[in-house]
């Protein structure tokens, strides 16, 4: 069941939510929309589920045209952020809801109503949980039920909406890894949106990068993080660095390096940015050549597994930023204050002048 | 060496002890101001209802005057609750759920009887449907009675109670939000399925209060009545009309015996609002 977006576009009053967006979901993928918030993320989920009407452009389910069909008919699961359970309803009658309320020619028996909530609760193992209120149960059961009453319609597509964004760190670390297994089980179309790069990169097996209502790329967790396509989707997988300078005859000056850029060949003085990865960035006692440059250690953190260092740079008004592990910090043993030469092992240039 | 050590008891005493004064104290005002100016009358009420015996009561309730007005007060509060349901709980839906134009002008009309003294709105009637209303004489040349007749109690009763049920529904509605209505649509439920299974549960207690306070007023108002029903009595006058005519009249007993009904419509009211008040918070907090 594949979706295809094509040339969607929406307009709240004078701001654009999205602007001429097209998508192809391929059957039976989970797929990410990343983004910051107010990118069209919700907006594009929420047109995809009929619960908010494009402007223009159409919908695709299967090659079938969906625009114009109710959200009743479209038979999408739609898992909210907020779980939006019925409050009044037990755990049992939530997951049932969908089942329910079919008219009589359809809707299936009482036994096979239970026999189906049963199973459900047991996939998403809350099966002691049938008779309880969605008010008793934690942030993480809530979701884990919304997301079997969503199943519950046996829905061509399964949408959820940010829908770890609720839960604590932990809770949420722990229900993503379930939800990439449960995928993995049921593999049903599936459509979520997050802000959270780590929880894209972690369950996704494509992710669509957005930003100001537009597509900025879309590629395997690997494809967007190793090969951005644009600044942007670099600033926003991951730490990065900047270095301003220009480019000219395939080679850009940024400060104090030197980098090959063939792709800017027929650019001419032209300003360009540097942009590295913190982790990217080896730091060094001794100049070995010249592709280091002279900086100094400002401030040290300790962040777990790796340790973060600030360092100035001549003629850089920012400081740059690296990460380093636990032990290659502690075999370098670097000091504030003291100066060292930073190695960016990957520099990525871009001419357009973005900012961020 | 005792010195310093009763210093430091009666140190220790006095922090806590002066609040405490305070504390009865305000206590002992509020209970003061509460039997002086409601208690002891709601006493008063029913002593000089029962002053000559149960019996006497009892007949007093029963004099055909008087029960003409019981009957007509349960009419005019049995049309003008179920109207002000439909209206508030239609009103409510529109304004929490959906966004539209000229909706803070709706929110601002719904609160006009509120800001409205009852009298004024008892006199609008008047001057539309009286004599020398707009259409009084039109309406008089096909013999229908609006003003000094049944209809026009109800009127000024609708007009004077209907914010009740909406204002109570609005922020409950609005707190809740919509998603749980989306939830249910995306789950192939259709839209009057989506009202009575899933919005109307969630609202329900907060209808209830709503209800409640209405009836009260429905049953207890006076001003806007006074204006048009005409005092015609067994005929225009409402409970509330009916215990001032008997009051003017010096028939003690019997005025204060029509008013303890009032009186009991009163407590059940505050009891059932209470219990109502209490589950509206349940309602909320089980978001």
């Amino acid at each position: 069941m594949g979706i295809e977006i094509e040339n969607i576009s929406k307009h709240f009053g004078d701001f654009s939510a999205l602007g001429n967006v097209s998508l192809t979901v391929p059957s039976g993928e989970l797929v990410a929309l990343l983004g910051p918030s107010g990118c069209g993320k919700t907006t594009l989920l929420r047109i995809i589920a009929g619960l908010e009407t494009a402007d223009s452009g159409r919908i695709l389910f299967n090659g079938e045209d969906t625009t114009r069909s109710h959200v009743r008919e479209r038979k999408v699961g739609f898992v909210f952020q907020h779980y939006a359970l019925f409050r009044h309803m037990t755990v049992f009658d939530n997951v049932a809801f969908g089942l329910t309320v079919r008219p009589k020619s359809t809707r299936p028996s009482r036994e096979e109503i239970r026999k189906k909530v049963t199973e459900l609760l047991h996939l998403v193992q809350l099966e002691n949980m049938a008779n309880r209120y969605p008010s008793q149960l934690s942030g993480g059961q809530r979701q884990r039920i919304a997301l079997a009453r969503a199943l519950a319609v046996e829905p061509q597509v399964l949408l959820l909406d940010e829908p770890f964004g609720a839960l604590d760190a932990q809770v949420r670390a722990e229900l993503r890894r379930w939800l990439r297994k449960l995928h993995d089980e049921i593999h049903v179309t599936s459509v979520f949106v997050t802000h959270d790069q780590e929880e894209a990169l972690e369950v996704a097996d494509r992710i669509v990068v957005m930003n100001r209502g537009k597509v900025e790329q879309v590629g395997t967790p690997d494809q967007v993080y190793e090969h951005p396509a644009s600044p942007f989707v670099l600033n926003f997988l991951g730490n990065v660095n900047l270095f301003h300078g220009r480019i000219s005859q395939g080679q850009a000056h940024l400060g104090g390096l030197q980098v090959d850029s063939k792709g800017y060949a027929g650019a001419d003085d032209t300003p360009a940015v540097g942009y590295v990865r913190s982790h990217d960035i080896e730091i060094e006692r001794d100049r070995q050549d010249d592709s280091s440059i002279k900086a100094v250690v400002r401030t040290i953190l300790k962040l777990g597994p790796f340790v973060r260092i600030s360092l100035a740079i001549e003629g850089n008004s920012e400081f740059i930023e690296a990460e380093l592990t636990r032990d290659t910090y502690k075999h370098l043993n670097l000091q504030q204050g003291e100066q060292v030469y930073v190695r960016p092992r990957r520099v990525r240039v871009f001419v357009e002048d973005f900012q961020i | 060496m005792s010195a310093p050590l009763t210093t430091a008891v009666r140190q220790k005493n006095h922090a806590p002890t002066e609040p405490q004064v305070v504390r009865w104290l305000l206590i002992g005002i509020a209970l003061i101001f509460l039997t002086l100016f409601l208690a002891l009358p709601l006493a008063a009420v029913f002593s000089q209802a029962f002053e000559k015996g149960f019996s006497v009561y009892l007949a007093a309730l029963r004099e055909p005057d008087t029960m003409s007005s019981i009957k007509l007060t349960l009419i005019t509060a049995a049309v003008c609750v179920p109207l002000n349901l439909f209206f508030g709980v239609t009103a409510a839906w529109a304004i929490a759920k959906f966004s539209f134009p000229g909706k803070n002008l709706l929110i601002t009309l719904i609160d006009l009887p509120f800001s409205v003294s009852p009298v004024i709105s008892g006199l609008i009637y008047v001057l539309i449907f009286g004599l020398q209303g707009w259409i009084g004489p039109w309406l008089q040349a096909h013999d229908i009675r609006i003003v000094f007749a049944v209809p026009g109690i109800i009127l000024a009763t609708i007009f004077v109670t209907f914010p009740f049920v909406a204002r109570e529904l609005i922020p409950l509605m609005e707190a809740q939000g919509k998603e749980e209505e989306e939830a249910a649509l995306v789950l192939g439920a259709t839209g009057l399925q989506t009202f009575f299974r899933v919005t109307l549960p969630n609202v329900k207690w907060g209808i209830i209060y709503g209800v409640i306070l209405c009836n009260a007023r429905a049953m207890g108002e006076f001003g806007a009545v006074s204006v048009v029903s005409g005092h015609i009595r067994g005929m225009t006058n409402t409970v509330p009309l009916h215990v001032e005519i008997l009051y003017n009249e010096y028939n003690y007993t019997a005025a204060f015996a029509v008013a303890s009904l009032l009186a009991f419509l009163a407590l059940i009211t505050l009891m059932v609002k209470s219990i109502a008040e209490w589950k509206v918070r349940q309602q909320l907090n089980n978001t």
